[in-house]
């Protein structure tokens, strides 16, 4: 048996990089420090493996070879005037590099999954600006977390014991060290967790992060309630927030995919810039996929936008509502899309699943899921953190290494590779025409 | 059969998580996306029990799941959907230029459907 050490966790934007992986005969039997999601993927990823190259024909995708795969997406997205290409937020960074590389190529739209979780979060950066810092700073100094519309306990589930509320640092000996506030509309496991919980009404949070920014100029509030809350709770709270040594925000999708959105964000920035002027604040999206931040990094240096990139200009030229896939495909633009690792048929609306089957439709995929059921190519890859090696980024900017741990199965490699692939074919099918 | 009106949240929960990373064709993963948690007070006034089957519509779409009573819902009035095929029926298209639909908050009816099936996820990708 083969034990691996210090192995990164390809699952959410923690990157908890304590897991220890235990491998038999080229089969992962055992990843001890792992959470839920964590454990089930490191056991159950290669249950579901799309077992060939296919491609659709007459309705029924048949196996073929891998190269008249990488033939047929070269030929559709040469063909293609506006192609769209997205995911990623599962690929190593090299691979994202690779994708931009192909976008713009084809002159199409590169975008990612940060456009229907944390897009609106990416507009707050843009707006007002961040004051961040690394999870390793909050670990040792936070004295006070805010999680507000972020449900940590489910959808990070380690976060807490390794980075925030519970965790151990230099400074902080745990939650008796800690206070957690959470502002959410459900009163959530995390809520049932922490110090204290403050309910606000659904689709409110923007009148009370306002309330809030107003409480804390010590100003006059002129309300009994904002969002449901009492004014004496909103000034208490802006008293918590001004008295501690060093707070956070934790933000989740309860604030980014509600109406509001960008402004809620921007509110969210504000409130944080705000209390930098009482004491030492930070604020944090806290990111979903594993990679999804490493999207973001990787195309602002590339391109000097984080997502949503058209590049059929010649340039690149970024504009959310306008150059984001939804907003792109509701518009019945595009002519192709090539799917990264990603299931956008089960995460976007009805409506924009089916315009996106009128046409061409590639998934690149290691396991079946609802888009690759509907694609009319799909390539198999293999798993970035399990099956190859690479980087990603955390949800606080950092990047972190991706370990090989098994062999991959022989008919699938990288997306990198895949990529690499298809991109020197649309080469020499635009050679050629 | 008169319905109530209500507020559909998604989001991730931990069984979603795990039931994605055990495969989309998994049971596991179809049970954990295909149900919908409702405050006891609104399980009561359908004159269903939890666990018994409900119909939320909205105006953009309409989806059968199953009902769940949830303690993390504390108030009557909205109900939570995990992220996935089934939630996705009721949302709009549109972004309001800024190219997130509104996966939270929607405004729909929820009325009890005791003799009608959750549907496959199959059956769901087969009507796009």
């Amino acid at each position: 048996m083969e034990i691996f050490q210090d192995v990164v966790c390809p699952v959410c934007g923690c990157l908890c990089d304590d897991i220890e992986v235990s491998v038999e005969n080229n089969k992962i039997v055992k990843a001890r420090n792992a959470c839920a999601m964590g454990t089930t993927k490191f056991l159950n990823y290669n249950n579901d493996r799309i077992p060939s190259p296919m491609i659709k024909n007459n309705g029924v995708q048949k196996p073929v070879s891998l190269e008249e795969c990488i033939e047929k997406t070269a030929e559709i997205l040469v063909k293609a005037k506006y192609p769209l290409i997205y995911g990623l937020s599962l690929s190593s960074v090299e691979s994202v590099k690779v994708a931009i590389e192909l976008t713009e190529e084809v002159g199409g739209v590169l975008d990612n999954q940060t456009s229907v979780c944390h897009g609106p979060g990416v507009q707050g950066i843009h707006d007002i600006g961040e004051s961040t810092g690394s999870l390793g700073e909050i670990r040792h100094r936070a004295d006070l977390i805010i999680a507000w519309g972020a449900n940590l306990q489910e959808a990070h589930p380690r976060h807490m014991e390794r980075y925030s509320y519970t965790s151990k640092g230099r400074y902080r000996n745990g939650k008796e060290d800690r206070n957690l506030i959470v502002i959410d509309v459900r009163e959530t496991l995390t809520a049932k967790a922490a110090d204290k919980f403050i309910q606000i009404e659904q689709g409110k949070d923007f009148e009370f992060i306002n309330a809030l920014r107003t409480a804390l100029r010590l100003e006059q509030i002129q309300k009994d309630k904002v969002a449901g809350v009492p004014v004496e709770e909103i000034e208490k709270l802006a008293e918590v927030l001004r008295s501690c040594e060093f707070g956070v925000i934790f933000f989740g999708q309860g604030v980014t995919q509600v109406n509001g959105k960008g402004r809620n964000i921007d509110g969210l920035f504000s409130l944080t810039r705000d209390l930098n002027s009482w004491t030492k604040f930070l604020i944090m999206p806290a990111r979903g996929h594993f990679n999804v931040a490493g999207v973001n990094q990787v195309a602002t240096w590339q391109t000097g936008f984080p997502y949503a990139i058209d590049l059929s200009r010649g340039y690149p030229w970024y504009n959310p509502g306008e150059t984001t896939i939804i907003d792109i495909i509701r518009r019945g633009e595009s002519d192709a899309t090539l799917v990264v690792g990603s299931d956008p048929i089960a995460h976007f609306p009805p409506a924009i699943s089916k315009r996106m089957i009128t046409t061409p439709l590639i998934s690149i995929d290691p396991a079946h899921s609802m888009t690759t059921m509907v694609s009319d190519v799909v390539i198999p890859s293999s798993f970035a953190g399990i099956e190859y090696e690479g980087l990603a980024y955390r949800m606080d900017g950092l990047c972190l290494p991706l370990k090989k741990l098994v062999k991959e199965p022989d008919n699938t490699m990288s997306d990198e590779k895949v990529l690499k692939m298809i991109l020197a074919k649309v080469r020499e099918l635009k050679k050629v025409n | 059969m008169t319905g109530i009106k209500v507020k559909v949240l998604s989001g991730r929960t931990l069984r979603q998580g795990v039931g994605k990373e055990a495969g989309k064709n998994s049971e596991r993963y179809r049970t954990s996306v295909s149900i919908c948690e409702m405050n006891s007070e609104d399980i009561t006034s359908l004159s269903i029990k939890a666990g018994e089957n409900v119909k939320v519509t909205s105006a953009h779409g309409s989806v059968v799941l199953k009902s769940v009573s949830s303690n993390q819902l504390t108030k009557p009035g909205m109900i939570f959907i995990p992220y996935g095929l089934y939630a996705n029926q009721l949302f709009n298209e549109t972004t309001g230029g800024s190219g997130m639909p509104t996966f939270k908050g929607e405004p729909a009816v929820v009325e009890s459907a005791i003799e009608e099936p959750v549907k496959t996820l199959e059956e769901l990708i087969t009507e796009i």
